[in-house]
């Protein structure tokens, strides 16, 4: 029942055998071992499996493996600036106190790397539904909106699109 | 790992087709956001699929037809059809009622067709294609036939759909959004993540000087097993002044509607919010379209 | 000062990257799948059960049944274990039960080589029930002739408890008399809370496997040397027959302070030769099958002079405790104890507490412990006083809160400091009160706009109803740096960081010399029962002061036999320094002498024991403003402000952080959350996080969290609760907002759409229907 499934993952390219029933999560987190990847319902009703497919945020709880074939993966592993130190996104996480448990924390990373990369500028509402596909039970969002907010605007400064 | 027996991957969609027809028992599959959940459920033990998902370039695109119609692709995501300019510039309702869909990470994957295919009363873009009178076109062995959305929906999960048939466009005719402004309300617990507990979709077209209500396509989810239309509420209101047609509305429409009394909530409830959200509806679909409302 | 910085966690950066590693992140593969098969009623007997067909199904490793488990009943909170008979949890439950007590009973479990075969497995099972009428209200259980749900509670009381304070004015014998005195404005009330669960977002998964003839369990646990200890208690082998490895772990607030399928897991591995078994819980198996909050239902009753005075009150509460008594009476004794604490009365307090067993999925601990339930009844209660006999809100409890010095006759718990005065008013300037309640008044229409508020008390730890006590060992590193040791856990709280600057204080080192060992191995660490009652920072606190103070004393004491003509040393930063303020060593040659020296070689460390005997409290409120949209019976919550009183902040930013947490766990329990159950079979209706609404992002105002820091004479920097208490106030506090806006009391949670359509309807602000 294996399939070869080939496709770049965080900035590699990968050719790695797959059952076919198997989710991409699964194939992240035990083929890859890329255990950034949370699973905590299987269902798309968490986010925390988050990464992005051809750069747009997805449950890949909920997104077979086979359909990955020669696209383009993105987890947080694969996230580093040219030094190899964290992101300003990550940066912001750490600094704005938006993490504790730490388990929801790397599918909304995913999910902001997607925000954040649009180069616009959002108003916090719009950053609450931007992220409202993650559910946090630690932080009421609060911090977790201040650290997307402050890593939008540093981008914003770069590549700023209007909009 | 999902209990799966078999998956194809069909190339194209006369190959689909084809599948399915080797197959009487075979499962199409899209976005996967409705599939996938069921078979975790369990409810479709050791399955086989037939999965469209990389069908996006016979089936995803969002298009305007020289004549004005609007083409929407099936595998053309909740997130496609808000974003594209086309729903956006004709047919903003439409964009709207998609973006309230779950959240963005569904979005991205979850595909109208799905919603419509499903045959599930909550699904957030149906009412407003009903209010809409969507076509529906569908592809078998014996070739297309087109649907209106008023004859799609059979049953709970049952639409007007063969085994061997695929939904390959949903169209939107030109002369049934032009010249409406249109609102839908999702009423749910939360305010994402969430299915609604009523959906009311208004589209309205003015007199000319904004004050008159020409004509009102008013539809619902949740207020009857399968997504609906009230006749009653759109006749009550037709010709009337505005505030008074808004007044109106949602006492009308109570002669359609038929909830079900649920876990979810009770039937006296969903009626409350069939009166209450049904004026509400035609109040921000009359304002959208220059009402001083 | 290293305790009082807002640094970052000291796991932020693993976190962000994804390298913090969870139990199942660490979990070998392959590895055996292990899935549970829970029965199909709520209530009744297992009589048979047909396991051949899935025992015969390829892949399948062991099929094990309730009637293969050891004849053994064992208890499962996160207590302490007493050596006193009288004070030791109820054991009730066994690894598989026959007896059903909930719809979903944990039956038999199968163990196979891949997930999907063991799901196929289940399947093939068959079972024979008897079964029995479905009991999930206590009036039901206790009703005659409902039948025992555990045959050593014949009408299923689980316990009861009877407080009576000393009346303190002889005008009364009893606090009856004073609720009935026609001198005194009379106060009578009904208010219930719902069943809730924690919805931490990783679920309770864990492994096992044998080794060197112990079992070795890693799993996500709040509590890792109690699951070695049940483990041992279930299995009946020694204790020290296991291993339990705790990493970090996606949430708790007190679900995970409960051995839940642990002892299970560690007998299945036992019973296919020591291979590693996986057993992953589901969302909707952690839904059904784990713990929750319980619904308590509160009858009250006060007796107010015309000064506002509260000169006695009544509560009785009845705790529903589901199936199996898991932290069982202590809960509600918790509840009608933190219900008088707030506002000791003038005269006297009568309670009266009685936990029922019945068929719901069985509640447990959960952040709050019995608090957030009372506390709504109390602070429902205090605001339908004010509003019944014309005081303002805020002066009645002004008027009749806990003072400084207070002891609390039963277990002598003291106020040793409070800022809840400082809180309140803190609290309602920061919300604009006065303004917003003259500009609340006579409001009309479908939509209007109101205030609330409500305050608490929190105990800190639980001296003296349970034992406190927590170790920490400190070892000095080659290049000056100290390993910090403990057993308390960091369950994302930031406890890792606060404990981090602590031992950095005691010994008068940076922060950032202080590492941390996160993960808590109970063959390694030292021991501490773990993290629940917002313990750790006061009772570990305390050991940590202990130890880092004897570990200091033991570098100095070592710089002394460097610099012997020296006089009076001390630690300055990051080295040893004389009166002068002159650096005579850093830290870094002082640690590599002390290894390797030739004359004198020693490997520096500490450890110690503290046994608490103190307890203190925490105070705080929440202020609420709201947006009642009447006609279709939504409540959006517009602000929300929580002022707290947590002593010293160790790590101001981490504090406020817990607190946002807090108030967001307190706006789902007004507002969204409940576990909804069929009344006909029991089963769970809405065991899913799309079915059960805790609220997302977008359902969320922007949280602000204040504080007024005292300085707690009995805590180890000055700190006191703070984990636990965020959650507390807000539900009283949006409830009092919507009575406001809307002057619709609403004595029930939660506050849902549905239920405020019924409440606007019978109050007459909706018209039809």
């Amino acid at each position: 029942m294996m399939e070869i499934l080939r496709c770049t993952v965080n900035n590699k390219p990968v050719e790695v055998g797959i059952d076919p029933r198997e989710s991409l999560a699964d194939t992240l987190r035990q083929r890859l071992g890329l255990t950034s990847v949370k699973k905590g319902c299987e269902v798309g009703e968490c986010g925390a499996c988050t990464v992005l497919v051809d750069g747009v945020a997805i449950d890949s709880c909920i997104y077979l493996s086979v359909w990955a074939q020669g696209k383009t993966i993105l987890t947080v592993e694969g996230l580093r600036d040219e030094n190899g130190e964290l992101t300003p996104l990550q940066k912001a996480f750490v600094e704005e106190a938006a993490v504790q448990c730490g388990f929801c924390t790397p599918g909304i990373i995913m999910s902001a790397v997607e925000i954040v990369g649009s180069g616009k500028l959002y108003t916090r509402e719009e950053l609450r539904k931007l992220i409202s596909g993650h559910l946090c039970r630690c932080t009421g969002y609060e911090n977790i909106l201040n650290a997307v907010e402050r890593a939008v605007q540093e981008a914003h400064k770069f590549v700023g699109k209007e909009e | 790992m999902y209990d799966i027996s078999s998956l194809y991957q069909a190339t194209s969609v006369a190959d689909a087709i084809r599948a399915l027809q080797a197959d009487p028992k075979a499962i199409l599959i899209a976005g996967g956001t409705d599939v996938l959940i069921k078979i975790r459920e369990g409810r479709l033990p050791g399955c086989s699929l037939v999965s469209i998902h990389e069908l996006g370039e016979e089936l995803r695109g969002i298009a305007l037809a020289p004549n004005g119609d609007v083409e929407i692709g099936p595998l053309s995501t909740f997130r496609d059809v808000t974003f594209s300019p086309i729903i956006r510039q004709h047919i903003p309702v439409l964009g709207e009622a998609t973006d309230m869909a779950g959240g963005p990470q569904l979005r991205a994957v979850g595909t109208i067709g799905g919603n419509v295919c499903n045959g599930v009363t909550s699904a957030d873009s149906a009412s407003t294609l009903m209010a809409l009178d969507a076509v529906l076109v569908v592809r078998g062995p014996a070739g297309e036939r087109r649907v209106p959305i008023s004859q799609w929906y059979k049953g709970v999960h049952q639409v007007n759909l063969a085994h061997d048939e695929l939904l390959v466009k949903l169209l939107i005719p030109r002369e049934n959004y032009d010249g409406f402004t249109g609102h839908y309300i999702k009423y749910a617990q939360r305010s994402a993540m969430d299915i609604a507990t009523l959906g009311v979709s208004c589209l309205v077209k003015l007199s000319e000087d904004k004050r008159l209500v020409r004509q009102v396509k008013l539809a619902f989810g949740v207020a009857n097993p399968v997504p609906m239309r009230s006749p009653a509420a759109e006749a009550a209101v037709a010709g009337l002044p505005l505030e008074e047609a808004i007044a109106q509305i949602g006492k009308a429409a109570l002669q359609d509607v038929n909830p079900r009394t649920s876990w979810r909530a009770s039937r006296e409830f969903r009626l409350q919010l069939v009166e209450e959200l049904s004026g509400r509806a035609l109040r921000e679909a009359a304002r959208k379209g220059g009402a001083a409302v | 000062m290293e305790v009082g910085r807002s640094i970052p966690r000291v796991d932020a950066a693993d976190k962000v990257t994804g390298r913090a590693k969870y139990t199942d992140d660490l979990c070998p593969r392959p590895v055996l799948e292990a899935k549970i098969l829970h029965s199909t009623i709520a209530n009744g007997w297992v009589k048979s059960m047909d396991i051949s067909a899935a025992q015969a199904l390829p892949g399948v490793v062991k099929v094990l049944t309730c009637f293969d488990v050891p004849d053994i009943q064992y208890p499962t909170p996160g207590h302490p274990w007493s050596v006193e008979k009288g004070h030791q949890d109820v054991a009730d439950r066994k690894l598989l039960s026959r007896r059903v007590r909930i719809y979903g009973e944990d039956i038999a479990a199968v163990v196979a080589e891949d997930e999907i075969t063991a799901l196929h497995a289940l399947e093939l099972i068959r079972v024979e029930y008897e079964e029995y009428p479905v009991l999930l209200e206590p009036g039901q259980a206790m009703a005659p002739g409902a039948g025992a749900i555990h045959e050593e509670h014949p009408d299923n009381i689980l316990a009861k408890m009877d407080l009576r304070t000393p009346i303190t004015d002889p005008r009364y014998e009893t606090v009856e008399q004073v609720l009935d005195d026609p001198q005194l404005y009379q106060f009578r009330g009904h208010y219930e809370t719902q069943q809730v669960q924690h919805c931490h977002i990783e679920n309770p998964v864990s492994f096992a496997w044998m080794e060197a003839g112990r079992i070795h369990v890693v799993t996500s646990t709040q509590i890792p040397h109690i699951v070695r200890r049940v483990i041992g208690q279930a299995l009946g082998i020694g204790w020290g027959r296991i291993q339990v490895i705790k990493p970090y772990i996606g949430g708790g607030f007190g679900n995970k302070q409960e051995v839940l399928y642990e002892p299970l897991n560690a007998w299945l591995t036992t019973q296919v030769g020591g291979r590693c078994v996986r057993l992953d819980v589901s969302r909707e198996e952690t839904f059904q099958n784990t713990r929750s909050r319980h619904p308590i239902s509160f009858d009250v009753a006060a007796a107010v002079d015309r000064e506002g005075n509260l000169m006695a009150r009544s509560c009785t509460a009845i705790s529903n405790q589901g199936g199996y008594a898991s932290h069982g009476n202590a809960i509600v004794a918790n509840a009608i104890t933190g219900f008088r604490q707030l506002y000791p009365d003038r005269v006297g307090h009568h309670s009266t507490a009685c936990t029922v067993y019945t068929n719901r999925p069985a509640p447990g601990a959960m952040r709050g412990y019995g608090i957030p339930q009372c506390n709504f009844a109390a602070e429902c209660m205090m605001e339908d006083i004010a509003q019944k006999f014309g005081f303002d809100p805020i002066e009645l409890r002004l008027k009749n809160i806990m003072p400084l010095g207070y002891v609390d006759p039963f277990n002598g718990i003291t106020c040793h400091s409070t800022g809840l005065r400082e809180c309140i008013l803190k609290g309602a300037e920061a919300m604009g009160w006065d303004e917003l309640r003259a500009q609340y008044r006579n409001q009309t229409g479908p939509v209007r706009r109101g205030v609330g508020m409500a305050c608490f008390s929190y105990k800190t730890g639980v001296y003296p109803i349970s034992l406190e006590t927590a170790s920490a060992r400190m070892v000095l590193n080659q290049d000056g740096t100290v390993q910090l040791q403990l057993g308390a856990t960091e369950i994302g709280q930031g406890g890792d960081t606060v404990f981090s600057q602590m031992a950095a204080e005691a010994i008068g080192i940076p922060t950032e010399d202080v590492h941390i060992v996160s993960f808590q191995d109970t063959d390694t660490a030292p021991f501490d029962t773990g993290a629940y009652a917002s313990r750790q920072t006061y009772v570990t606190g305390k050991a940590i002061k202990k130890v880092g103070l004897e570990f200091r004393q033991k570098l100095l004491s070592y710089a002394a036999e460097l610099f012997p003509q020296a006089g009076e040393l001390t630690i300055d930063g990051r080295a040893i320094a004389d009166e002068t303020g002159e650096r005579l060593i850093s830290l870094e040659d002082l640690a590599t002498t002390a290894f390797y020296s030739l004359e004198h070689s020693v490997h520096i460390t500490a450890e110690g024991t503290n046994h608490c005997k103190e307890n203190t409290f925490a105070f705080g409120c929440c202020f609420a403003q709201v947006e009642v949209d009447i006609p279709v019976g939504k409540v959006k919550v517009l602000r929300l402000i929580n002022v707290h009183d947590s002593g010293r902040l160790i790590n101001p930013s981490l504090a406020a952080a817990q607190v946002h947490g807090g108030m967001s766990m307190g706006m789902g329990y007004a507002l969204s959350e409940e576990m909804k159950l069929d009344p006909k079979t029991g089963r769970l209706l809405n065991g899913n996080l799309l079915d059960y609404k805790m609220p997302t992002s977008m359902d969320h105002p922007d949280l602000t969290a204040l504080f007024v820091e005292t300085d707690d004479p009995s805590g180890p920097f000055g700190n006191k609760a703070l984990g636990e208490p965020p959650a507390i106030p807000v539900a009283p506090a949006i409830r009092n907002a919507v009575l406001n806006a809307t002057g619709v009391a609403v004595n029930t949670l939660p506050l849902s759409p549905q239920k405020l359509v019924e409440e606007f309807t019978k109050g007459g602000l909706i018209g039809h229907v």
